[in-house]
This record gives C-alpha cells, sequence and structure tokens, in this order.
C-alpha cells in the first residue's frame, strides 16, 4: 500500500482542527479523487502526503522516497524553456546531463508537447502550461503523484481534454495519483474512487468506487455525480448558522 | 491539423437513464455537456493529440516580430535638442555674466580643447576604468552575502537593518576616513565606491528574494532541490529582475561615489578623473570646464544605462513575458 492515512489530524496553532481523524488507505496504482468543498483541509492534507507540512497527530504512511507534486497554477519557472523546466526536475534528481535530455524530450512527447519544448511558460496556453508542469512531475520518477486542483483554473474546453489526457498518461505510466478537487464531475470523471472530505475539520465521510461503465455511460455517471452532490451539499448545509 | 470530423459526435451519445436525484444542474437537455464533462470525450490516442494541438494552436499567441522603433531613438534626441535650444534662449537674454554662465557653443569649444590636450580622454577612462572595476568588485562581495542575508533569517534579522543604514549613509561620509587610512591612493576611492555600492546590491538583491513567490521554493521543495541548489537554481535566478535593478542602483551608487571621492581626494598617486577635472574647473573659476565635466559625467551615466542595462533588463523581462503593456 503506497499511502496509509491513520487518525491524521492537524491543527495550526491554537486554532481548530484543519483536519481530524482521518482514515484512508490507498493502494498502489489506484486513481483517487479527493473531493470536498472549500475549507475542507484538501491541500492541507495533500501537503502533509507531499512533506511539506507535518501532521499534529495521527500517523501516515507514504512511499520512502516522497512523491511527485502538481500544483493548481503550473508554478512553472519563468525564466526556463519548457524543455528546461523538465530538466530541472531530472538534475534535481541527480539524472546526468545527455540522459536529462534524451527524458525531457520523451516526457514531452508523452504530452504532447515536442514542439513546443522551447517555448517560455508565458508563450504557452494555460493547457499546454499544465501539461508541461505534469511532465514536470512526472520526471520526479516518483511512484506516487499528488495533484492540488490541476486544472481548476483551465477553461471548460481544455479540462475536458486534460481528463482524457491525464487518463490515458495514468494508464501508460501506472503510476499512484491522489487528486484533489472540488469539481464533483471531474472527481466522477477521473477517480477510480472518489473520497469526500467534510468541513471544518476535514474527515473522509463517504467514498464511491467509480466503474469503468462509468466513464462511457453518461447517464450512469451523471447519476453518480447526483448523488455525490446531494451528499457534498448536505455537508456543507451543517454549516448554515 | 484541423479535421472536418467531430471527435463528439463519433462516440455514442448515452442520454442519461434517468434524471439525476435532488438539486443537481444537470438536465437532460444539457446531455451532450454532461457527456463530455462526465465520460471520456476524445476517441483515442491521435484523436487526443489532434484535439490538443488544435486547442494550443488556437490558443497561443501568434509571435509578433520586433522591428526597430524609431521613436525610441528620436524622441530622447529631440528633447535633448529642445534642452539645448532653450539654454542658448536663455543665454542670449543676458541676465547673467557670460563667464557664470556659458552658452552651448562656448562648452562645445571648451569640449575641443580639452579633446586636443587629451586631458578629457585621459579623465574619462580614468574615472570609468575605476568605476567599472569597483562596481565588479562590489557584485562579485555583494552576491554572495546578499544571498547569504536573504536565505539565513537570523543573519538577516542582525545584519538586514545595518545594511539598509549604510545605503542611506552617503558614501561621500567616508571619504575623509579613507584619506586618513590609505593616504591620497587609489585605495582610497575604491574604498569609498564599495562602501556606496556594495549596500545597495546586497538590498536589491535581498527584496529581489522577497519577491519571489513562495510557490517556487514549494516546488524546489517538491522537486527535491538541496540548499545549495535551491539558492542557486531557483532563488538567484527568481530573484533576477530584484536583483538586477539592484545592481543599476549600484552602478548609479558606485559612479556616485567615484565622482564625490575624486573631487575631494586630489593629489598624490590618485590620477586625473572627471570629478578631478570638475575640481579643476571650481580652482580656475572656468564655469566652461566644470559644464564639461558634468556634461561628461551625465553622458558615461546615459551610455552605460543605454549599451549595459537597458538591454539586459529588456532582454530579462521579455523572456519572462513581463514586457507587455509597458511604457519602455
Amino acid at each position: 500500500m503506497p499511502v496509509v492515512l491513520e487518525n491524521l489530524g492537524k491543527r495550526f496553532g491554537e486554532g481548530a482542527p484543519v483536519l481530524d481523524d482521518v482514515n484512508a488507505t490507498i493502494g498502489r496504482g489506484e486513481f483517487v479523487a479527493l473531493l470536498g468543498a472549500s475549507g475542507c483541509g484538501k491541500s492541507t492534507l495533500l501537503n502533509i502526503m507531499a512533506g511539506l507540512e507535518l501532521p499534529t497527530s495521527g500517523a501516515l504512511e507514504v512511499p520512502s522516497d516522497g512523491a511527485a507534486f502538481m500544483f493548481q497554477d503550473s508554478a512553472l519557472f519563468p525564466w526556463l524553456t519548457a524543455r528546461e523546466n523538465v530538466e530541472l526536475a531530472l538534475k534535481l534528481r541527480g539524472v546526468g546531463k545527455a540522459e536529462r535530455r534524451v527524458k525531457a524530450a520523451e516526457l514531452l512527447e508523452l504530452v504532447h508537447l515536442a514542439e513546443a519544448a522551447d517555448r517560455r511558460p508565458h508563450e504557452l496556453s494555460g493547457g499546454m502550461r499544465q501539461r508541461v508542469a505534469l511532465a514536470r512531475s512526472l520526471a520526479q520518477d516518483r511512484q506516487l503523484l499528488l495533484m492540488d486542483e490541476p486544472f481548476a483554473a483551465l477553461d471548460a474546453i481544455t479540462r475536458d481534454l486534460l481528463h482524457d489526457e491525464l487518463e490515458r498518461i495514468w494508464k501508460e505510466t501506472g503510476r499512484t495519483i491522489v487528486f484533489v478537487t472540488h469539481n464533483v464531475r471531474e472527481a466522477v470523471r477521473l477517480g477510480q474512487r472518489v473520497l469526500l472530505l467534510s468541513s471544518r475539520p476535514g474527515r473522509v465521510v463517504q467514498e464511491w468506487e467509480v466503474t469503468e461503465e462509468h466513464r462511457t455511460d453518461a447517464g450512469l455517471a451523471g447519476q453518480l455525480t447526483g448523488v455525490i452532490t446531494a451528499r457534498l451539499r448536505e455537508e456543507i448545509r451543517r454549516h448554515a448558522k | 491539423m484541423p479535421s472536418n470530423s467531430s471527435p463528439v459526435a463519433e462516440t455514442p451519445v448515452v442520454e442519461p437513464v434517468e434524471t439525476p436525484p435532488v438539486e443537481t444542474s444537470i438536465s437532460t437537455g444539457a446531455a451532450e455537456k454532461v457527456h463530455a464533462a462526465l465520460t471520456r470525450s476524445s476517441t483515442g490516442s491521435a484523436d487526443l493529440r489532434e484535439l490538443e494541438s488544435g486547442l494550443d494552436s488556437l490558443q497561443s499567441d501568434a509571435v509578433r516580430k520586433a522591428r526597430i522603433d524609431w521613436s525610441r531613438i528620436l524622441l530622447p534626441i529631440a528633447a535633448v535638442a529642445v534642452l539645448i535650444i532653450i539654454w542658448q534662449f536663455y543665454v542670449s537674454l543676458g541676465i547673467k555674466r557670460r563667464d557664470q554662465v556659458p552658452g552651448p557653443m562656448d562648452v562645445l569649444e571648451q569640449f575641443a580643447t580639452l579633446w586636443a590636450e587629451g586631458s578629457l580622454q585621459e579623465a574619462v577612462w580614468t574615472s570609468l576604468q575605476r568605476g567599472l572595476l569597483g562596481f565588479l568588485i562590489s557584485v562579485v562581495i555583494a552576491t554572495p552575502v546578499g544571498l547569504l542575508l536573504a536565505q539565513v533569517a537570523p543573519l538577516r534579522r542582525a545584519f538586514g537593518p545595518l545594511i539598509s543604514g549604510l545605503q542611506v549613509l552617503p558614501s561621500v561620509a567616508w571619504v575623509p576616513a579613507a584619506i586618513i587610512w590609505f593616504g591620497l591612493t587609489d585605495a582610497t576611492v575604491y574604498f569609498v565606491v564599495f562602501m556606496g555600492a556594495i549596500p545597495s546590491i546586497i538590498n536589491g538583491l535581498i527584496s529581489g528574494v522577497d519577491q519571489i513567490p513562495p510557490q517556487y521554493r514549494s516546488v524546489g521543495t517538491v522537486l527535491g532541490a538541496s540548499r545549495l541548489q535551491m539558492a542557486v537554481q531557483i532563488i538567484l535566478p527568481a530573484a533576477l529582475p530584484g536583483y538586477l535593478s539592484g545592481l543599476k542602483q549600484g552602478w548609479a551608487f558606485s559612479w556616485r561615489s567615484l565622482m564625490a571621492a575624486e573631487i575631494i581626494a586630489v593629489g598624490g598617486t590618485i590620477g586625473f578623473g572627471l570629478g578631478s577635472m570638475l575640481n579643476q574647473g571650481r580652482d580656475l573659476a572656468d564655469m566652461t570646464i566644470v559644464m564639461s565635466a558634468i556634461l561628461l559625467i551625465l553622458a558615461v551615466g546615459i551610455l552605460i544605462e543605454l549599451l549595459v542595462f537597458a538591454p539586459i533588463e529588456k532582454r530579462l523581462l521579455q523572456r519572462r513575458g513581463l514586457l507587455a503593456g509597458s511604457t519602455r
């Protein structure tokens, strides 16, 4: 099991806990969508898994070599070209110069951006930037890939395409993916399993399996989306004054 | 690669079997939209590649060719010409004595004389050489110190206020001390230049580092950068715009400090620089020499800005996509 979360809790200073008693197990090669409304500590949970923050209670088990991470905005370095951004990830991993070039070209080809390799981030569209960021996180060569609402800022057309793209790459590379989103449709579209996180404090309250049928049957997928949305709204209503 | 085939139409559109329960925004009328958002919307890798390629070319800006913008060259020249005409006009009114306020032609004549004597070339060369060498040494000293201060919190808390203070202290204030310590030698001049340039370069670098989006550091951490790698591969390039304005200011400070030092410290083994020329003009009560020296000091400053800093800065900002919409 690449990821095991046991009674995980997090509070900042003396404030109310952001995460409380989070339990989850994520299998190798699994694609899990972590769904929740704003303020449910989704990003905090992801940061803890990435080792960017420490939990205040509970235990977690993540792969010893750490995790790759993809941010909401591409967070590419503007002074580097697309290729150099990917190469930097390889360089910091200790990959030799000649191999870096070959590997970066391969990864950019994987995200269908071989032609844009020498362009700088500001010359790329939002969708292209996220694909470069995806290539960069794949360059880290970690089994676990954490994604923090990576498509939230994209337009709908681009997002739909990137969903297909991400699914394809997940299947090709066999990564374990934890994908944080506040978009129910996105969670159903991508996850094999959807975990719903409650808000304040964040806690896994329910989970759903998404089968292969949901990938091709819009009716079935729509139905599941409806069920999950209803449960999510129930969670939100609890906070009404 | 535009194609006539519509990938959405190729996949079987399945109407929702039943309307989803409770309040969701999905309706059967929007089946096409739901379809794309909820299920696979492309028919395979080749189709996906084509769609993406089409979208990429739609969403990327066409590359604009840069042309020589003549207004960039002609407007500054026109501005100088207008100022000279006003100057000439003022002189021709005869309000002040000619030896106190010489006209443009008188100064030009003095230029020619100084050039013929060779003292103009000597002064410019001496000062420029000192200014540049002093500045470069300052950069070499200030860069690692600035990076260290920016990255190590206790060091910054300890020395930050002092460095800011040094920037406020006019470096001329160091001239008497330098003369006492080093006598009338080049060391005095360089010392004053360092005291002017180093703090401002350090400050520029620190403020450049402060303005780095925090996410860059997170990315660095996630990518597994060590402390040194973080500083050299991520922090320094990210801080480059701020660092560059620190360098510009550092150059301005070294040039100013140099002039101040040359005016005050004359003689000994200190050669004949532009500051010395200025001082000579005062001693001889020759306003044309004074004005010549002032104009030369100004011209060197402008030339360094135009030939060194402006191209570097433009290139830097252009590569990061920061030039669009600016008035540069």
